[in-house]
């Protein structure tokens, strides 16, 4: 048992670190607007520029632009840009979740063409899964996608809290090929270039103001049978892929927004009062524990992904502890600091803001406790009034009609 | 970068379980309550395996194994409820190891039996070495050791020390400063104490100008590892009645049927039991960080090992609390196991300081760490 890195791993933290300090000045501010066009640009041509050190696409195989290193690799690339204060890539939801998808299920042509410029940020990809009427029951989803005559398909239906779809050329979307097999296995994916006629995008305002997702709707829009990713009907397979990847990217800080155990005593130490509060210590002493499990939790996946295993279910167990650790420790955070904390110019607005979603994205709570009770554990499942239905014969609320 | 155990610890590990399996330990811990004689006898195990020796040195005589090897070893007496005066005992060896080759040799073989008598480290807020009272939460200096060589103070609540043949005692001279004594146990008063969990060993020591030698060049540094090593061995123990509680439940949750459906399959209870999963997991992670921090990360140490400490003592009162509760009425019954692990928990958390008192330690050295 060590945390020893090997010469060869030092070295390449030189490097990076060498690397992150020559090219500094070329960097974007950490935090923007997300629909701060001038921002997006600036992490864009950032992200081409890790690209073109090597420092995208870390693990990828080299065939497809990446370094093909090891996960520790990827570890010391992250900590270096953070350590360095500067951004990581724009496009972690491409290069995180989808380009794995496109590797394992496209065609030749696919990755030929569409991996490239998504390594080096030319391209943005958005994850197009979510509905209004289909998020933890994702397999429920209405956007249909009917198959023409001449090959082509044809997609109507809404996406919803599609991240990034405000500047992405790209979006991966799941959409219902056929209604008359039970509701995951009728389903398909689709590259949707975003500039196709029939596709627009409306921003949504998250409780910062911000608007990092998105409505994004689609009309009679058109796409050829070269836009489908894996078989027909089989975009579950595709679908599972997606969110095995997103498991190994949870341990990862891409989004810059550093819920660590660093991160929070630094006001509370400041305060000669409350640090010596027993209240306030309690408090702090407790989140940091847990912080302090996730960092470690983080660090024993490592070790089994540099074994080859694939994260399970669990993983999704030490995101749970970090939303809940580090919103305990924001609101103390911000009860030493006081209510001005709250306000739009401090670091904690946007901490306090973003946590509450997070709960949900990419999976809420309670859908995490429910796989990780059936699958870990070995629980039995609920009764589910949808099962071995048709699709078609589940109603538009997704309740089975009654026979 | 590794967290995995190594084959010769899987193989410890593998050893303790095994050798533990089947002695009837949970059984005993029910019984005891009413006759403390019906615990079986494990400390001539303890000194068979090897035990006895685990943290003292080749050179003495002892094994030489890990401060890590120790804790996988008390993950499995605690998976079992296990009672075995290693706690005392182990830490007390490692301060013989560092001073004293003879008395280490003697306590490697089992053949003497030591108890430490711990004290807490000073703090930011609380000065001094302090040790517990028999009740209320304040903290007392500890022991002070005259100039004549005796040693006056009292200890409460002290774990193992019944039945020990030599205490080795967190002490200070008069002017404060910290210093490691031998006490012969019949030199010093102790009063057993029989306690709610009656698998656990404890006594309230008094000593009156009882004869004391100092363990020559030890210091602050070996007594905060051994505070620090002590809260490291009760977050292993814990870690393994979590484990049996999670199992117990887990298997209860997959038969019983209420409203024709396995109680598992409410996330009422699901829910419940994975939180407690997640509480096991968290606790692993953390023993595994104090574990490395006693190996690799001496400026670590105090907060892995308090984080550790707190952070099984959390999981231990959730999974015990959970086992009897997913269990219903039989889980509130004398007869059953699940209230055994709460006994052990409701002791445990109020041990050396307690859950509360790491909890403020990993606050004291986050904190320092954000001034520096
Ligand atoms: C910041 C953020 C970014 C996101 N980005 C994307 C993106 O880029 N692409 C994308 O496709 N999606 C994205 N999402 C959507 C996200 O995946 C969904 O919000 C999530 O899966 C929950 O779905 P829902 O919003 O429909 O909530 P619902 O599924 O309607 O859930 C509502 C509530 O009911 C509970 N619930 C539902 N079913 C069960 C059940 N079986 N048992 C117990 N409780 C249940 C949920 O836990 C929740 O509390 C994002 C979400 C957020 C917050």
């Amino acid at each position: 048992m060590n945390l020893d890195y090997t010469p060869e791993q030092l070295a390449y933290r030189e490097e990076v670190r060498a690397w992150v300090d020559a090219n500094r000045a070329d960097a974007p501010a950490l935090h923007g607007q997300w629909t701060d066009t001038a921002w997006i640009a600036g992490r864009r041509a950032w992200q081409g520029a890790l690209a073109d050190g090597g420092y995208a696409g870390v693990t990828w195989p080299q065939e497809w632009g990446g370094q093909g290193r090891s996960p520790v690799d990827q570890v010391i690339v992250d900590e270096e840009l953070v350590r360095g204060g500067v951004p990581n890539i724009l496009d972690y939801i491409g290069l995180g979740m989808l380009g794995p998808c496109i590797m394992a299920h496209g065609t030749s042509e696919q990755k030929q063409r569409y991996i490239g410029p998504m390594l080096h940020g030319d391209e943005i990809w958005c994850q197009m899964f979510s509905e209004p009427a289909a998020g933890s029951d994702l397999a429920a989803l209405r956007t249909s996608a009917k198959a023409q005559d001449d090959g082509t398909f044809v997609l109507d239906g809404q996406k919803v809290w599609t991240t990034n779809a405000q500047f992405a050329e790209f979006g991966l979307c799941l959409a219902r090929t056929n209604p008359d097999v039970v509701k995951h296995k009728g389903l398909t994916m689709f590259v949707v270039p975003m500039d196709t006629p029939g596709v627009s995008v409306v921003g949504l305002e998250q409780i910062s103001g911000d608007a990092e997702f998105n409505e994004v709707f689609l009309d009679g829009v058109v796409l050829g049978p070269e836009h489908v990713v894996g078989e027909v009907d089989g975009g579950w397979a595709c679908a599972l892929t997606v969110l095995m990847n997103e498991r190994l990217s949870i341990g990862r800080d891409v989004t810059g927004f550093r819920m660590d155990v660093d991160r929070f005593p630094p006001p509370i130490a400041a305060d000669a009062h409350a640090r010596r509060d027993p209240e306030v210590r309690h408090r702090l002493g407790d989140a940091s524990v847990d912080l302090l499990a996730v960092r470690f939790n983080g660090l024993r996946a490592l070790t089994a992904l540099q074994q080859g295993q694939v994260p399970g279910p669990e993983a999704g167990l030490a995101k749970l502890t970090m939303v809940e650790a580090a919103t305990r420790a924001a609101d103390l955070v911000v009860d030493v600091l006081g209510p001005s904390a709250l306000d739009p110019t401090s670091e904690w607005y946007h901490v306090v803001s973003y946590l509450p979603g997070f709960r949900s994205a990419g999976g809420t709570a309670e859908i995490v406790r429910n796989t990780v009770g059936d699958r870990v554990l070995g629980l039995p499942p609920e009764p589910r009034s949808d099962k071995g239905v048709p699709f078609s014969q589940t109603r538009s609320d997704g309740a089975v009609e009654a026979r | 970068m590794n967290l995995d155990l190594t084959d010769e610890q899987r193989l410890l590990r593998g050893s303790a379980r095994d050798l533990l399996a089947g002695r009837g330990t949970i059984a005993a811990a029910r019984e005891a309550i009413t006759d403390p004689t019906k615990l079986p006898d494990l400390w001539s195990v303890a000194g068979e395996m090897g035990w006895a020796g685990l943290l003292v040195s080749e050179d003495h005589d002892g094994v030489g194994l890990s401060a890590f090897d120790a804790m996988l070893v008390f993950t499995e007496l605690g998976r079992v409820l296990a009672s075995v005066p290693l706690l005392g005992h182990l830490t007390a060896s490692v301060l013989a190891d560092r001073a004293d080759g003879a008395l280490a040799a003697v306590l490697a073989d089992g053949t003497r039996r030591a108890a430490f008598v711990a004290a807490r480290p000073p703090g930011d807020v609380v000065d001094g070495w302090t040790v517990e009272r028999e009740t209320g939460t304040g903290r007392v200096p500890a022991p002070v050791l005259a100039a004549d060589g005796t040693l006056t103070g009292a200890t409460a609540w002290v774990p193992d020390a019944p039945g020990a043949d030599v205490l080795i005692v967190a002490a200070t001279r008069e002017d404060g400063s910290p210093v490691v004594v031998v006490v012969e146990a019949g030199d010093a008063s102790v009063r057993e104490e029989r306690t709610y969990d009656a698998t656990r060993s404890v006594g309230h020591l008094t000593f009156d100008h009882s004869s004391a030698r100092e363990l020559d060049g030890l210091g602050a540094g070996d007594l905060a590892g051994a505070w620090y090593l002590a809260q490291s061995l009760l977050a292993a123990e814990a870690l393994g009645a979590v484990e049996t509680a999670l199992e117990m439940a887990v298997t209860y949750a997959k038969d019983r049927m209420t409203f024709g459906r396995q109680i598992g399959s409410y996330q009422a209870v699901k829910h419940q039991l994975v939180d407690v999963l997640k509480a096991r997991e968290n606790a692993y992670s953390l023993i595994v960080y104090a574990g490395l921090a006693h190996q690799d990360l001496p400026e670590e140490l105090a907060l892995a090992a308090s984080a550790a400490r707190a952070g099984a003592g959390k999981a231990l009162d959730l999974a015990s609390r959970t086992c009897i509760a997913v269990h219903g009425g039989i889980g509130a019954t004398w007869e059953h196991d699940a209230p055994l692990i709460f006994r052990r928990a409701q002791i445990s958390r109020r041990l050396l300081g307690g859950t509360d008192d790491a909890t403020d330690r990993v606050a004291e050295r986050v904190l320092a760490g954000a001034t520096t």
